[in-house]
């Protein structure tokens, strides 16, 4: 495995995450999720080359059913714990910059 | 404390209203939530409704279901149409769920009440309760001391005698590690056994929902509520739930236990001598103890702490600001997620947002997340070739007794290595329960583990039964 996590990893996960970090939470951050994945690092112990990988305890396939119509929540029930919402839709601050 | 079952009985025959059980609970959590923050919110006025409701359908001569009038507490990570649910988290305060969540309305269809959400670790990422936004939970045991975590306030309700029957899910060991700390009885059901519709997710290949009780019966019935197939869970096992109740007493004689050094070493001598005594107890009840290794289960505490926060990262995406929750308004709608994310999650869950995303990004997938997926892969085989050999496992739940607060606090690895013996059953999806047997230090309650294939869970309540009689516990 690679060397210890830097400091601007961390800054770079942490916006990757939208989560935005003092100096002094990078500093703790940085020391802190070193020590864990130096921790992570006895896995190095053993020979995986050939292990097959599992995500899924019981290898979960897609399940389907028939294309039946059935009652699903109430729009407007499910709008009215939005932080904001307009015209029947969930609202957000302007995403593009303003029309010339 | 009277037990669910006897509860249901009563209820159903007639001995004792619902109404007067909930108001025996609700006197109970009004005498002691202030100390020891249970609930984050009871729903007084909803159960009294349920509770009368029940007593009315008595009269009539309905039958009420096998969970007739019993007071449940509910962790604040299931979802109840018209009810807080915060997860703890300050992210989510003020939500109010348009649905519920399948387990809910399996126990309410079942006569049970529910009577309020219960604290938790932030998106049930600790194993103290400290990393609630709402304050820590004490141990009923020793309000000095954590219940445990992260379903702290589901396993401090049952034990202070708040309510017979508690929910909790548990994704590393958040079900069992309390339920050890406070001296109760906790189970983690196989993968895929009960729906998580409704519930939160943390971490979805290893997340469960599953119950608490200070009894195996007790923890049986409930269970056997919760158990069967749910088309809104995609993970839900196809079978219909399984008969647990009728086989509680069916005993481990001739049954094959592997009592697993990797599941006790590094215990303290307290948890030692009552794995040692949960032993003692199957032999003499007629079983065989079969010592076991299984080097595998030493390193699963490095995969989950990589599996775990990966799907941590990814799950927890949705808390964005934009449809349910909290928001902090920013210039434009990247600024403004990142502001709500960040003064809307604790440090825990940052940390563990962090390194999921680490150990999923580009250059490190194959070295952190790749590895512990084989890992996964390896320890499931070793428990598989364990149960070729024996029919359950036994161990300790947790290294030590519940420890006080801020001992941990500020060492995430110290932290994490309480979940160490609780791990690799998730990994696995396999089932696993926490009994309390013996005490250890200033008399605090110690849990043994028993774990079993997947499916197992009757024979798994069998053999917990057997540690409940030898302990004198009738």
């Amino acid at each position: 495995m690679s060397d210890a996590i830097t400091r601007e990893e961390v800054a770079k996960v942490a916006r990757l995450a939208r989560l935005s970090l003092s100096e002094t939470e990078l500093d703790t951050f940085t020391e802190q999720l070193g020590q864990i994945l130096e921790h992570a690092r006895d896995m190095n112990s053993l020979d995986l080359a050939n292990v097959v990988a599992t995500a899924h305890p019981f290898g979960v396939t897609n399940v389907v059913r028939d294309d039946i119509v059935v009652e699903s929540l109430d729009r407007d029930v499910v709008l009215a714990m939005a932080p904001d919402a307009r015209d029947h839709r969930f609202a957000v601050p302007r995403i593009l910059g303003e029309a010339p | 404390m009277r037990s669910a079952t006897q509860i249901a009985a009563d209820v159903r025959s007639g001995t004792t209203s619902a109404s007067d059980e909930l108001e025996r609970t609700l006197s109970v959590i009004d005498e002691r939530n202030a100390e020891l923050n249970v609930f984050l919110y009871v729903d007084v006025e909803g159960a009294r409704a349920a509770a009368a409701a029940i007593d009315e359908r008595v009269a009539r001569g309905d039958d009420v279901g096998p969970l007739a009038g019993v007071p449940i507490a509910i962790k604040d990570n299931l979802c109840q149409v018209g009810i807080p649910t915060t997860c703890s988290s300050k992210i989510l305060e003020g939500w109010l769920p348009p649905y519920d969540a399948t387990v809910i309305k399996k126990i309410v269809a079942a006569g049970a009440v529910p009577v309020g959400k219960t604290n938790l670790d932030e998106f049930a990422m600790g194993s103290s309760t400290e990393n609630s936004a709402f304050g820590p939970t004490r141990n009923p045991r020793d309000p000095s001391r954590v219940p445990g975590g992260s379903s702290g306030g589901s396993a401090a309700a049952v034990a202070a005698d708040m309510t017979s029957l508690a929910l909790g899910s548990d994704t590393g060991g958040s079900i069992r590690q309390p339920a050890a700390l406070c001296g109760i009885v906790g189970v983690k059901p196989t993968y895929g056994l009960v729906s998580r519709y409704g519930l939160v997710a943390f971490a979805s290949s290893l997340d469960q929902i599953g119950p608490f009780a200070q009894s195996v019966t007790d923890a049986a019935l409930l269970l056997e509520v919760l158990a069967g197939h749910d088309p809104r869970d995609s993970t839900s096992l196809p079978e219909p739930a399984p008969s647990l109740v009728a086989h509680v007493n069916d005993g481990v004689v001739g049954k094959k236990i592997g009592l697993v050094r990797e599941l006790y070493t590094g215990a303290n001598d307290d948890v030692l001598a009552s794995v040692q005594a949960a032993a003692d107890a199957f032999r003499a009840a007629g079983a065989e103890i079969v010592e076991l290794s299984i080097p595998e289960l030493s390193l699963t505490l490095s995969a989950y702490y990589l599996i775990a926060p990966a799907e941590a990262s990814s799950n927890l995406a949705r808390f964005d600001g934009v449809r349910y929750g909290r928001r902090v308004d920013g210039d434009d709608v990247t600024a403004m997620m990142e502001a709500t994310r960040t003064a809307g999650f604790g440090d825990e869950v940052k940390r563990r947002i962090m390194l999921g995303t680490y150990a999923l990004s580009a250059g490190y997938y194959d070295a952190y997340y790749g590895q512990a997926l084989k890992v996964r892969t390896l320890t499931i085989e070793a428990f598989t070739r364990a149960y070729q050999q024996v029919d359950l496992l036994l161990g300790a739940t947790t290294p030590g007794v519940a420890f006080k607060f801020g001992d941990k606090t500020d060492d995430p690895m110290a932290m994490y290595l309480q979940d160490v013996f609780t791990i690799p059953t998730n990994l696995a999806g396999d089932p696993a329960l926490s009994i309390p047997l013996g005490t250890g230090d200033e008399g605090l309650p110690v849990g043994v583990q028993l774990l079993g294939p997947g499916r197992s869970e009757a024979q798994l309540f069998a053999a917990a039964r057997v540690l409940e009689i030898a302990d004198g516990r009738s």
